[in-house]
């Protein structure tokens, strides 16, 4: 079966798994660290990706990407960034929005980073802090996408348009981090597929 | 102007990118052992793109340097195989160039191993590579690698399973949606018809997209084999920005 594709969609390029050996190409050793640990406010957000036996994937690979705590982006597509939206900008404080953590053998991964502030919806209205995340590994044919809001931010989680359209309260907590105890700490489990003792995480489709 | 007035004139150009209905891989791919625990059951929720989605990381070019793109020349000696460059551009799917992007790969050796712990194919190890490389995009979105084309190599996903040769690439693009990990693939490789994972695409057309191209231009003689394969990535969707801009 094939058929022309849809203007503006020609040639793309499908995706194919990341295999189980991404460890050589893709870690940076610095990937996690999407704040240097020491910045004022620095967060901790971690958790472990389970399979769909409730067993540890230890060769996964987690990225995120998220606004700084004022909710602007270093990217040209938002004028408000650091440099007017100039290419690639860094902030003075080193923070780059973007962090990759592979997967340790219990199947867990960590990044540091600072709070995400609101964006804008696409439809009006803004959007409660959010990380997008990606999860690639040996078995996903294409990288799978979340996202994760945090715990003490209930009225601003309470009117997202994304958290809000997921009726099922169960699977809309999935995207929630828990509280650790520890201050600034957050735990965030991504269950690849629902076993009979947890959930599964909700994936989007971008 | 309310805070959310304020947020929402920000990002002025919110256009959302094309969706690849039906061109990656289904995740729930039975065929491929791997995904049978891992692939998501329930089906994927559609998710607006806004700001979080239409930027991405623009990073890279602190963290590479030139000996980065050729994977024959990091090591006390030359690795074993037959040297090879591997070359193209990285374009969006309206033909525009992705200038400035990182562009990370990873191989198996000639023989077919990966100098990876978890990899106990019983091929020869090659001191002399390690299977890394990582270049930015040019001006015109063309990447250039240098190093040995991989061997085949055996995995446990059925009887007498074999991977064709071929290379990971990671491609970040300028945009969250357009993050992409995939694997080129070279010309003829007799085990193209066994391969689940290479077989997952569902459009033969899309598949063949993956196979890169031997370019006598690009050979250097007396030197390397040349091969060419473009990437191309989702573009924005014009036809949703019409009906933004008529509103």
């Amino acid at each position: 079966m094939t058929h022309q594709p849809p203007p503006g969609m020609h040639g793309l390029t499908p995706s194919q798994t990341v295999g189980p050996f991404l460890a050589i190409g893709l870690p940076w050793p610095d990937g996690p660290q999407v704040v240097r640990p020491d910045t004022p406010g620095a967060i901790v957000i971690g958790g472990q990706v389970l399979d769909g036996a409730g067993d540890p994937v230890p060769d996964a690979l987690v990225e995120t990407w998220q606004a700084a705590p004022d909710g602007t982006f270093a990217h040209p597509d938002d004028p408000r960034g650091p440099g007017g939206g100039a290419n690639g900008s860094t902030r003075d404080d080193g923070f780059r929005g973007f962090g990759r953590s592979a997967t340790d053998s219990d199947g867990h991964w960590e990044i540091v980073t600072l709070r995400p502030g609101q964006v804008a919806a696409p439809g009006g209205g803004t959007q409660a802090p959010h990380l997008d995340v990606s999860v690639l590994a040996r078995g996903l044919l294409d990288r799978v996408v979340t996202r994760i809001y945090l715990p003490d931010e209930a009225a601003a989680n309470a009117a997202d348009p994304v958290l809000t359209s997921i009726d099922d309260p169960d699977r809309r907590a999935t995207l929630v981090a828990q509280p650790t105890g520890q201050p600034g700490c957050f735990r965030f489990d991504i269950g690849l597929q629902g076993w009979s003792g947890g959930l599964e995480t909700v994936f989007f489709d971008v | 102007m309310s805070e959310s007035e304020s947020l929402s004139g920000s990002v002025s150009e919110m256009v959302p990118y094309v969706r690849p209905v039906g061109l990656h891989p289904p995740l729930d791919s039975p065929e491929y052992r791997s995904s049978v625990l891992r692939a998501p059951k329930q089906p994927l929720i559609r998710l607006a793109h806004g700001p979080t989605e239409i930027t991405g990381p623009l990073l890279g070019a602190e963290r590479v340097t030139a000996s980065d793109a050729d994977l024959t020349v990091r090591h006390v000696g030359e690795p074993l195989g037959e040297r090879i460059i591997v070359t193209g551009r990285v374009l969006d799917s309206d033909g525009r160039p992705v200038p400035d992007t990182l562009v990370e790969i990873w191989q198996a050796n000639a023989s077919g191993r990966y100098a990876h712990r978890v990899d106990d194919h019983p091929a020869p190890l090659d001191p002399n590579f390690d299977g890394a490389g990582r270049c930015m995009t040019d001006s015109s979105g063309r990447y250039k690698f240098v190093t040995i084309k991989p061997g085949a190599y055996p995995w446990r996903n059925h009887l007498n399973a074999w991977r064709p040769a071929h290379i990971h690439f990671s491609l970040f693009g300028r945009a969250f949606t357009q993050r992409l990990v995939t694997q080129m693939y070279f010309p003829g490789d007799p085990l193209f018809a066994q391969d689940p994972i290479f077989n997952s695409i569902p459009d033969p057309q899309a598949r063949d997209r993956l196979i890169c191209r031997f370019d006598l231009d690009t050979t250097q003689p007396d030197w390397a084999l040349g091969f060419q394969w473009d990437i191309v990535l989702r573009g924005r969707d014009a036809t949703v920005f019409e009906t933004e801009e008529q509103r």
